[in-house]
């Protein structure tokens, strides 16, 4: 059995043909249309607006969404999910894919929550890729504790009228509505709602966040509102009852961070594995050193456990018996596999894995992002604990 | 119009294979497998053959395990209207599965028939010009071009020499080059819609052939190791090396 991207996956008897299928439809469309230009788009820190048509016409964007608004669902289960986060880890520009699939924690709350005309109008241009959808939790004044969020929509008359800023925004440039986290109500989790904010709002302004260590490719912003006024119709969901949309959207957003974090890991086997069979010093491959050995072999244990975990929480999700708290210590699971893999990876490289533009010193980069965006390691430790009654 | 295109399952063309420790073949175990790309383009030649009005319907076959029924969906998401399999176990040869080929052509009796002028796991390139012989049909290898014009079908073949067309009476049978076209993505909607479309099963009885064995798989071993390069000094050097050491000049 070798040590590629593909041979070190465990057997997964829940795919089928189909499953296989979009892998390599996918896997296809991503090697033609992504990974020839991941690096120089990440280098040059953007991508053009023509990628999110063709992502939808080959059915990415669209999957899991209602076939009424332009999506695909029927048949669709959480194996589609997994393969597509693997698939789009292997190419490793985590800002692409960041950027490109942001409207699967921007959309979910609108068609989950939202009003059927809201999903009318909002779902079919950002499903044919035409249009974008962020999401806009964090704020400058702390992200983890979502529930102390202070931007604030008071009501007057059929609007609200908001004020605040949100940072951090993953697509928040390109991004014509935002589903925006506020606070309608008194303090804590009970006074927050979320609210459809449309871009071309008069009093919205947003920036760039330039430079950061990895996700490149991805247009993060800071947004402002000032004054900004947002018709009732707007509220996703009911009034005060935010901090539920907010905490569904997690699990999914959190499930698909893992996959693509354990994946992330294998390229990085994948790399090391290529180098240490080629590379020789003191006489021999790396690969024939002990030390080198043990890496190896280590690696693949941890995504081996990563994996069996991963499985068990998507086979829990499709029984309809998703734990968040299991979920939550599963994204710390592949977080930590990301960053050892990537460690290692970069060790077995040598001086060559530093320079940039390849695959394992982009994740090494790309490590942090994962272990703090989507709920960080400490959190999602407290929150499990919480869930496990401790 | 009737058109069947044959699909081979075969290991993805990404894969670095590996011969197995005892040299007995190539490591299949956990090793991803694909529609062979040949096949892609003549999968793709018949779709568009469609939709250009010229086929009617587009029918997909492979021979091989039930695992190869992933290769026949691929096809049908691609755009083939049915699939059929021809059900064996093990390595099946050219010869037999140009004899199978015959069987459902006599079924199904299409005006044209479309293969990938080899697999790349094989390398054979032998299955559509047997097929040719057996079924008493024109052949018109490594195509580049086809055009379909009323009784017959003009096919533009990738010779040695550089270019060659010929004209064919219909029925008759084709084999893919590389060149021939782009294949499309089949789409996450399509992959779904053709979980739905037909897929019949026949046996090698079903279709009167009896599955024999002509060649035996001696060994498989991988290619020698490249020996590490060097930096030469002069051209000078370069030139007595390639005189002297290699011995190629
Ligand atoms: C590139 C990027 C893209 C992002 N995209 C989005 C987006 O699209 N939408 C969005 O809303 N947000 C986004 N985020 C924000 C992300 O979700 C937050 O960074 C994350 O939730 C952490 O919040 P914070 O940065 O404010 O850190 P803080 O909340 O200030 O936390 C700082 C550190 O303290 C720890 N900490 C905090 N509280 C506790 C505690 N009670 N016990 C122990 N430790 C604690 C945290 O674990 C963390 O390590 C993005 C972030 C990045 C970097
Ligand atoms: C930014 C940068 C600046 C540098 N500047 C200089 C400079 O100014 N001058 C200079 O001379 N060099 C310089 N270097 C080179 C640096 O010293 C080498 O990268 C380093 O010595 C490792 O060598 P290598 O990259 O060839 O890795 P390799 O020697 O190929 O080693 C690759 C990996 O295998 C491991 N390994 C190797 N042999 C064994 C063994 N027997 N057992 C177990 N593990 C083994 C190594 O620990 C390493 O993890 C620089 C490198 C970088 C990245």
């Amino acid at each position: 059995m070798a040590l590629d991207f593909d041979s070190a996956r465990l057997p997964n008897p829940n795919l089928t043909e189909a499953h296989e299928a979009w892998r390599t439809q996918l896997r296809r469309f991503i090697d033609t249309e992504i990974a020839p230009f991941a690096d120089d788009w990440d280098e040059a820190g953007a991508m053009p607006d023509a990628l999110w048509p063709r992502a939808a016409a080959v059915g990415l964007l669209g999957l899991g969404y209602p076939e009424a608004y332009g999506g695909t669902s029927e048949g669709i289960d959480s194996w589609y999910h997994w393969i597509t986060a693997e698939e789009l880890a292997r190419f490793a520009v985590g800002g692409v894919n960041a950027s490109l699939m942001v409207h699967g924690i921007g959309l979910p709350p609108v068609i989950n929550w939202g009003s059927e005309a809201m999903k009318q109008v909002v779902a079919p241009p950002v499903l044919a890729g035409e249009k974008h959808i962020s999401l806009a939790i964090t704020e400058p004044g702390g992200g983890s504790d979502v529930a102390a969020l202070s931007t604030t929509a008071v009501r007057d008359g059929d609007h609200y009228v908001v004020n605040g800023s949100k940072t951090y925004i993953t697509g928040g440039m390109r991004a014509d509505w935002v589903s925006t986290a506020v606070r309608t109500g008194g303090e804590g989790a009970r006074g927050v709602s979320m609210l459809l904010i449309p871009t071309d709002a008069e009093g919205f302004s947003r920036t760039p966040l330039d430079r950061k260590m990895g996700w490149w490719a991805s247009d993060t912003a800071t947004l402002y509102f000032d004054n900004v006024r947002v018709p009732v119709e707007n509220l996703i969901g009911r009034e005060h009852q935010g901090f539920l949309v907010i905490m569904t959207n997690f699990n999914s957003e959190r499930m698909g961070m893992a996959a693509a974090m354990e994946a992330l890991g294998r390229v990085c086997l994948e790399e090391a594995v290529t180098w240490a069979q080629e590379r020789r010093t003191f006489g021999k491959r790396l690969a024939d050193h002990q030390v080198i050995r043990h890496k190896i072999a280590q690696m693949k244990q941890k995504l081996n456990a990563t994996q069996a975990y991963l499985r068990a929480c998507y086979e829990a999700i499709e029984a309809g018996q998703g734990n968040p708290g299991d979920i939550a210590l599963l994204k710390v699971q592949a977080s930590e596999t990301m960053e050892f893999c990537a460690r290692e990876a970069m060790q077995v490289l040598g001086g060559v894995g530093y320079l940039r533009g390849n695959r394992v010193e982009r994740i090494y980069r790309e490590v942090r992002v994962n272990a703090i965006g989507g709920g960080s390691e400490e959190i999602m430790r407290d929150l499990a604990a919480r869930q496990y009654g401790l | 119009m009737k058109v069947l295109v044959a699909v081979k399952r075969v290991v993805d063309y990404n894969v670095k294979v590996r011969a197995k420790a005892d040299g007995s073949d190539v490591d299949l175990n956990n090793v991803k497998m694909s529609i062979n790309p040949f096949c892609e383009i003549a999968v793709e030649e018949a779709v568009r053959l469609k939709e250009a009005g010229v086929a009617t319907e587009v029918i997909a076959v492979s021979i091989g395990d039930k695992a190869c029924q992933e290769q026949i969906r691929t096809a049908l998401a691609l755009g083939a209207d049915r699939g059929i399999q021809v059900e064996t176990e093990g390595a099946v040869e050219p010869l037999v599965v140009a004899k199978l080929l015959k069987g459902v052509v006599e079924k199904e009796e299409p005006q044209l028939v479309i293969l990938g002028k080899q697999s790349i796991d094989g390398d054979n390139n032998q299955t559509g010009q047997m097929l040719g012989a057996l079924a008493g049909m024109p052949q018109g290898t490594f195509a580049s071009v086809v055009k379909v014009d009323g009784d017959r079908v003009q096919v533009t073949r990738e010779v040695d020499g550089g270019l060659q067309t010929v004209s064919l009476t219909l029925p008759a049978i084709v084999t893919t080059d590389l060149r021939l076209n782009e294949p499309r993505y089949a789409s996450l909607p399509n992959i779904m819609k053709a979980k739905k479309k037909q897929l019949d099963v026949y046996t090698p009885a079903d279709l009167g052939v009896e599955v024999t064995k002509h060649l035996t798989l001696v060994k498989v071993e991988p290619p020698a190791e490249r020996q590490a390069g060097i930096k030469v000094e002069s051209v000078d050097e370069l030139v007595d090396k390639l005189k002297n050491e290699a011995k190629v000049i």
